[in-house]
């Protein structure tokens, strides 16, 4: 990566930020879209209230590496899982996923057992976030 | 997936093996070129529409009702979306699928959005790419939304057989649709937010606009389009000399003439959208009526053709150790007024060709 990435040949690191469940609040989701922009990625937005079913879809279509999905609704333990089921359904095995949001300490564990590579919460900063995608994208070629 | 698997899987329709494969041609993997030689073969089908306009426009809302036009009479439809790259960062905020995501779960309609990746023309290097994929994959028809555009950015004219230029009231005087540049490359126009005050008279300034280019280019055998269109009517000419040469020039001279209709629309609700899709199948049957679909696929295998190996020839100056280093040393003597710059171009030139 590093010098590849800056270019406008070679891979670019493409994430979908979506934001699954009825809460109508993306600020935070935007203000880590613009962030992972600014750092050279490709980010796909797909706005309010989506299904798990589209975000999947959209992330297959998009051939993404990432997608990074903010919950403040509560609803994460059923709709997180859920785009995970649907990943391994459809036999795609190489897409980083995270989450972000207000998700409480409690929760995080199960969330990372299906599957989610980490959970952002409130207080992250945005470079962290970007540092961690960077280090753990599977696909690389 | 294995490579070759992406190629059989693609051309099959398997969402993922052309999304794949979109990918590997975007990101130019090494080999990428053995893979489109492959689907190249199977393009040619569908029919490729551009859509062109301001930013604000409402281009993506308006795509997003020409994919459900599209469902509604029972016909498949990929989309390239593309947005701005940052010249700074490399990174981009593709915004163009929120309008579409209630496709989303359709197989009949397929969306990938595009970062320009460093290319000003309003689309980016790897969309005639994409496109191919698409058509290769056998969806009927394909829509390319390029990024917002001002003036200039015409090179969606070289990709698409149908341009349609979205217009909304409240841009600019009667002065703007007269200017060279994107105004130039429209089959259609579509005055879109046709609620809005002041829809009339963009609807006549554009009519007007018209007439006076057609008036313009009367005798020119058919509408204006990008330089290089006359070009091909030289090569064309001299294919036909001989004893048939009379009867092509009449031919030419009855060839009918497409006056570009201009259509008002309201994105938002769909209204105008169905005629607007008519307008275009209407275009498509002009262009294979005529002849001018050949030419203007001629075109674009012309302008790709040179494209790609005007590529190499700067990649070959940029990877080359010894012209890279020329190329710094001589920018700074430009600098220094040492020497002006088509003496130092000329002199990198040669160096590199011999």
């Amino acid at each position: 990566m590093g010098d590849s990435m800056g270019t406008d040949t070679g891979r670019k690191i493409r994430v979908l930020v979506a934001k699954p469940g009825l809460d109508g609040h993306d600020r935070g989701a935007k203000v880590v879209a613009r962030a992972l922009r600014d750092a050279g990625m490709e980010v796909i937005y797909t706005g309010l209230r989506q299904t798990p079913e589209q975000i999947v879809a959209a992330a297959i279509q998009e051939d993404v590496d990432v997608i990074a999905m903010s919950i403040l609704s509560g609803a994460h333990n059923v709709l997180f899982p859920k785009v995970m089921d649907l990943l391994r359904e459809k036999g795609v095995d190489d897409i980083l996923v995270v989450g972000g949001g207000i998700i409480p300490d409690e929760d995080i564990p199960a969330l990372k057992e299906c599957g989610i590579a980490d959970i952002f919460t409130p207080g992250t900063s945005t470079s962290e976030t970007v540092k961690f995608i960077e280090e753990n994208v599977k696909r690389r070629s | 997936m294995g490579r070759t698997e992406v190629v059989s899987r693609a051309l099959s329709g398997d969402i993922r093996a052309v999304s794949r494969l979109i990918s590997l041609i975007e990101d130019c993997v090494p080999g990428f070129e053995g893979l489109y030689s492959e689907i190249y073969p199977f393009t040619g089908k569908a029919h490729v529409i551009g859509i062109t306009g301001p930013p604000g426009s409402g281009k993506s809302t308006l795509v997003d009702k020409m994919a459900a036009v599209c469902r509604e009479r029972g016909k498949t439809v990929g989309i390239v979306a593309v947005d701005p790259t940052s010249p700074f960062t490399g990174g981009a905020l593709l915004g163009d699928r929120l309008r579409m995501q209630r496709h989303a779960l359709d197989d009949g309609v397929f969306i990938r959005s595009m970062g320009t990746r460093g290319q000003l023309g309003g689309i980016s290097r790897a969309t005639s790419g994409a496109v191919d994929v698409l058509d290769a994959a056998g969806y009927d028809y394909v829509i390319i939304e390029t990024v917002g555009v001002g003036q200039s950015e015409v090179e969606i004219a070289s990709i698409a057989d149908t341009v349609v230029l979205v217009q909304v009231p409240g841009l600019g005087d009667d002065i703007q649709v007269i200017k060279a540049g994107v105004m130039e490359i429209g089959d259609l126009f579509a005055v879109n937010k046709k609620d809005r005050p002041g829809v009339e008279r963009v609807v006549a300034e554009i009519r007007i606009a018209l007439e006076l280019s057609s008036v313009a280019s009367r005798g020119g055998g058919g509408t204006s389009r990008i330089a290089g269109s006359a070009g091909h009517h030289g090569v064309s000419a001299l294919g036909a000399a001989g004893s048939e040469r009379e009867e092509t020039v009449d031919e030419e001279a009855a060839r009918p003439c497409w006056h570009p209709p201009i259509l008002q629309t309201l994105a938002e609700t769909g209204e105008g959208v169905g005629e607007l899709f008519d307008a275009c199948d209407e275009h498509m049957r002009y262009l294979a009526g005529t002849g001018e679909l050949d030419d203007r696929r001629y075109r674009r295998a012309r302008s790709e053709t040179m494209q790609i190996a005007s590529g190499r020839i700067w990649r070959g100056l940029t990877d080359d150790r010894g012209a890279f280093a020329a190329a710094e040393e001589l920018a700074w003597k430009v600098a220094r007024r040492e020497i002006d710059p088509y003496s130092a171009g000329n002199e990198l030139y040669e160096m590199i060709v011999k």
